[in-house]
């Protein structure tokens, strides 16, 4: 097992290549997602209001 | 050019988007767990190179995507230029970071890479230096998007930018083979067939793929942001104007 960690002797280049490609992917991956919940929620709340300034206004 | 804006129409994309996005998700996931273990496991050690060689599986397909999404940002900011296709400018908006990521990671895993077999972590050869600049040109673009609070400016500016930026995607492409440089020239897509070992090749199809389907995931929950930002847009709009 730790000849497969050793890489031949170019461990400290392998790992942090994929180290870094599994940070950068879910990274951007989990910013985006993040992004579209709170755009959602923003939307949801500006929406209510006005429905309920709609709702006041008529009675 | 009825059928275009047939899916201009943001519902049905979304209904489109709805379905495709757990299935990007799963192929992005099962691709990439075949292609890691085929990466690590299956795939030889390069008689030259040792075992430094597996670096490939992730730096050849992030540097394929960063072409790719480049060109899907291309073609999406022409069709907004010259149809003004409402969901091509938000689908090249939401490419432009992750090509941008993608370009990121072509470069740190190839500088990794670069530093035990050349010797250095960089040179100011053509390839590297092509896709350096690819780099700024997603950065500029996104600044350009983000420069205008008049998104249809906006969107004309940074349209603009891509389109004029395609240039050095041939450019990159085809570094390798118009002027000398330390890195290898193609070996995967070429005429006369592939001149790698199918025990290689298909780990790093598979990979490939896999950061395919990644992207198709990414982009449709990017899309789907922008999408819900612009009726916030309108919303905050109405607002001010007494709704």
């Amino acid at each position: 097992m730790g000849e497969f960690f050793e890489m031949g002797g170019y461990a400290a280049f392998v790992w942090p290549a994929y180290g870094l490609s599994a940070g950068v992917l879910v990274l951007i991956a989990w910013l985006s997602i993040k992004d579209l919940k709170q755009t959602q929620s923003t939307f949801d709340k500006l929406s209510g209001e006005q429905e309920k300034s709609k709702n006041e206004s008529i009675s | 050019m009825a059928d275009l804006h047939r899916f201009a129409n943001p519902t049905r994309f979304l209904k489109l988007a709805a379905i495709i996005q757990p299935w990007a998700l799963a192929v992005f996931l099962l691709s990439g767990s075949i292609g890691l273990y085929m990466a690590f496991f299956t795939a030889p050690a390069d008689y030259q190179q040792g075992e430094s060689a597996r670096i490939m599986y992730v730096h050849v397909p992030a540097a394929w995507m960063s072409m790719f999404c480049y060109t899907v940002m291309a073609v999406a900011s022409a069709v907004s230029l010259i149809w003004k296709h409402p969901l091509a400018d938000v689908s090249a908006r939401a490419s432009a970071p992750i090509g941008a990521a993608f370009t990121f990671l072509a470069l740190a895993t190839g500088s990794l890479w670069g530093k035990p077999m050349w010797g250095t972590w960089w040179v100011w050869d053509a390839r590297l230096t092509s896709v350096l600049v690819l780099l700024f040109l997603y950065i500029g673009y996104m600044a350009l998007q983000g420069a205008f609070d008049d998104r249809v400016r906006a969107a004309k500016a940074s349209a603009i930018l891509a389109l004029v930026g395609f240039v050095n995607v041939p450019i990159i492409k085809f570094s390798v083979d118009w002027w000398n440089t330390l890195h290898q020239p193609a070996s995967v897509i070429k005429m006369g067939g592939s001149s790698i070992h199918p025990s290689m090749l298909w780990p790093l199809l598979i990979m490939a793929i896999a950061f395919k389907a990644y992207y198709v995931w990414v982009l449709l929950v990017r899309m789907r942001a922008e999408l819900v930002a612009n009726k916030v847009r309108i919303l905050r709009l109405k607002q001010v104007h007494g709704g």
